[in-house]
């Protein structure tokens, strides 16, 4: 299968190749890091994560056509506002959605995933309705479209570079707050049991309906980031939810560097079988070595051990 | 209760009897178009009366195909209302029945059988994706109605009880792909598609037609609905440099797709390699975004930009009802010949009964369509033209080729297969 090309171009098709896996890395990652949070530190499944990062993209469609109307000069920044906007919109629906539906709901992990479920199903209808049954275009500043040639065959898609630079400072972030600030040390006592944080004095209520929140927000961000790549419409986030799942379960739940190793194996391994399979072998391939591994290891890949 | 003796049921018989009277009378009478009484223009008890005749409209409005659909049931409303203006078919005013099918195949069967059997209508316009269609199609069968299905569709298809106002396969295919060899000179060729029926069937037509002009196909690939990561396959298009990329991806994918295109450095504007399209109208543009397909070529029979004067006026009725905002595209267009041909079939059968119009159905020409002029053919498809469109930054479409002759519809093509 490679007989026909040289050798220069098959070098550069790796190297693109690869970097196509990062890019799906970095996407999945994204996607996954508020579901992650959400799931992993509160054990509620949130069925409507999609339609939160669909919030952040109506957001950025709304900031790009503030923009280009009000402040036409500044066009070519209003992203990185838009990815603001959008993170504080899904929080405070977040804090709002947590205060309202879940924390009625703690005690009854399996209904979460029901009453979520409705919650998504709301949200879509609410977007037909605020925004038309049609996907909404998301116009970009021309430089974020573009390439960047680095030699004749091998061309770095820039958008791809925006979204691995978001992703990583958002990993980070997400990390040094769970590790060192006082919330996420917080969080973290109240995941790993929850009468012993309250007795000490953390207010419980309030670290989760701030958790619920952040998770919410950072999907937010996601779904702003995703209009580069994606399309922006009512059931959109219905595109993103199976491989969200994925990501998480595989990567074990309660674990960020679970998540982490989860997204790279899988974005490099559908990368790389993508290549020489069709698309859709690939997949069925990719989630069928996720099955096995997750037969052997029903944990995931890295778990947390705490006492139950 | 005993139904036969209550009072109810007597005074229905009675005017039951009072209607045919005078119907009866008219039959042994002479020719008359449009004003039959209603037990005659109608023997089976579809939902008809002296002023008044009943219709469906069955698309989703609710769930993942409405942003498709819902200019399916704009074009529909217009074309009725429109209809109406005119004084109606047979002299009766259309009232339309609108049902949700929810992007749920089994829905559109449910709702189909109640507009047949509960609201008696005279006819259906509907369905959208092939799934719906063949949910459905057992239903009108069963029942005997008729549906007006307006998608461009895969073929392999023909039923009494359906009228395709859509290209089937062929028709949008084999013209698209002459046009490129002989204008474009293109010789090696790579398909892209969604995962599902209409892309491998239009695939496998494209392979077939291109392997008989002996030119190479050199990629073929599918990728699940709803995928969202193109990336690896663009590369894969980059290393084996085909002069077109032949593509049917539908849905949130095509967004991606053309987005992701753009980001790897590919400019469709040079047309190397060339973009062609089955599976995106001015619709679609606006979810993609006109600059992220600039340059790229769509096979349809029906542009919103096409310059005839019957869709100056199409356009203009169109937006007047729906907004200045508004895009048409070729399904659009599709759905809003449905009522037409509807119409003029009841009219040259006097009667509305399906059966009728099933005799007339075939053969019937719409001279003022949008599109230009369609005829009905016997395998109740449609005879229309084929047209590339060269995809414009602002989503319009320059139409840049149109066949001379109108394409005869071809739902089960020998060779292809």
């Amino acid at each position: 299968m490679f007989a026909d090309y040289t050798w220069a171009e098959l070098g550069s098709i790796f190297a693109m190749q690869g970097f196509s896996g990062l890019i799906l890395f970095s996407v999945l990652l994204l996607m996954a890091l508020g579901l992650a949070i959400i799931f992993g530190q509160m054990g509620v499944i949130n069925m409507a994560h999609g339609e939160f990062m669909i919030l952040g993209a109506y957001i950025t469609y709304l900031t790009s056509n503030f923009f280009s109307t009000f402040l036409p000069e500044l066009f070519g920044i209003y992203f990185f506002i838009a990815i603001i906007f959008a993170f504080i919109g899904t929080f405070l629906l977040g804090a709002f959605v947590e205060w309202s539906l879940i924390r009625h709901l703690y005690k009854r992990p399996l209904d979460t995933l029901l009453a979520t479920w409705g919650l998504s199903l709301i949200l879509q209808q609410l977007y037909r309705t605020i925004f038309g049954t049609r996907e909404v275009g998301v116009s970009l500043p021309d430089w974020m479209m573009g390439s960047y040639s680095l030699t004749d065959a091998i061309e770095i898609p820039i958008n791809g570079m925006i979204v691995m630079g978001i992703t990583l400072f958002i990993t980070v972030g997400v990390y040094l707050f769970l590790q060192k600030s006082r919330k996420g040390k917080q969080s973290r006592a109240v995941v790993q049991n929850r009468a012993m944080a309250g007795a000490v004095g953390i207010n419980t209520a309030s670290v989760d309906r701030f958790t619920f929140a952040l998770g919410c927000g950072i999907a937010g961000i996601a779904g702003a980031t995703f209009t580069m790549i994606g399309s922006t419409g009512p059931t959109s986030g219905q595109l993103y939810i199976v491989d969200t799942f994925l990501v998480v379960v595989f990567g074990g739940a309660a674990s960020l560097l679970g998540t982490v190793a989860s997204a790279f194996s899988i974005g490099q391994a559908q990368s790389i079988l993508e290549f020489f399979l069709s698309g859709s072998m690939a997949k069925v391939l990719t989630l069928l070595v996720v099955i096995v591994i997750l037969m052997l290891r029903p944990q995931g890949l890295f778990s947390l051990k705490v006492r139950r | 209760m005993n139904k036969n003796t209550s009072p109810i049921t007597m005074r229905r018989k009675l005017l039951k009897a009072l209607f045919t009277l005078p119907a009866a009378v008219a039959l042994a009478g002479t020719s008359f178009i449009s004003t039959a009484y209603a037990a005659e223009a109608n023997t089976t008890g579809l939902a008809v009366t002296d002023s008044t005749v009943k219709v469906g409209i069955l698309h989703s409005v609710t769930g993942t195909m409405a942003i498709s659909e819902t200019g399916s049931v704009q074009a529909e409303k217009l074309a009725i209302e429109q209809i109406n203006e005119m004084g109606g078919v047979l002299g009766r005013k259309i009232e339309y029945i609108q049902e949700d099918g929810a992007s749920d195949w089994p829905t559109f069967a449910e709702k189909a059988k109640k507009l047949l059997v509960n609201d008696k209508v005279a006819a259906v316009f509907g369905c959208w994706t092939s799934a719906s269609r063949k949910a459905a199609l057992p239903v009108f069968e069963q029942y005997n109605g008729m549906l007006f299905y307006p998608t461009f569709y895969e073929g392999l298809e023909e039923s009494p009880n359906v009228i395709y106002t859509g290209q089937e396969a062929t028709q949008q295919i084999l013209e698209s792909l002459n046009w490129v060899v002989r204008e474009k000179g293109a010789k090696k060729f790579f398909l892209l598609g969604s995962d599902y029926i209409w892309p491998r069937t239009s695939n496998k037509i494209a392979r077939k037609h291109i392997e008989k002009l002996g030119l190479k196909v050199v990629g073929e690939e599918y990728y699940p609905l709803g995928h969202t990561q193109f990336n690896s396959v663009i590369n894969k298009i980059k290393l084996k440099k085909p002069d077109v990329i032949f593509l049917d991806v539908v849905g949130g994918s095509n967004v991606a797709f053309y987005k992701q295109l753009k980001a790897a450095g590919i400019d469709m504007t040079k047309e190397k390699p060339l973009v062609l399209t089955i599976s995106v109208t001015e619709d679609e543009i606006l979810g993609i975004g006109g600059e992220n397909i600039v340059g790229a070529y769509a096979s349809m029979k029906y542009f919103q930009s096409l310059p005839n004067d019957n869709n100056q006026k199409f356009v203009a009725a169109f937006k007047k009802m729906w907004g200045d905002k508004i895009v048409i595209g070729d399904v659009t267009q599709a759905a809003y010949l449905g009522p037409w041909i509807w119409k003029a079939a009841v009219e040259k059968a006097g009667s509305f009964d399906i059966d009728a119009i099933k005799k007339t159905l075939p053969g019937i020409e719409i001279p003022f369509a949008p599109e230009g002029y369609v005829k009905v053919h016997d395998n109740h498809h449609l005879w229309s033209k084929s047209r590339i469109g060269h995809a414009k930054a602002d989503g319009q479409f320059d139409v840049v080729y149109e066949s001379k002759e109108l394409i005869e519809p071809n739902p089960f093509p020998k060779g292809y297969q």
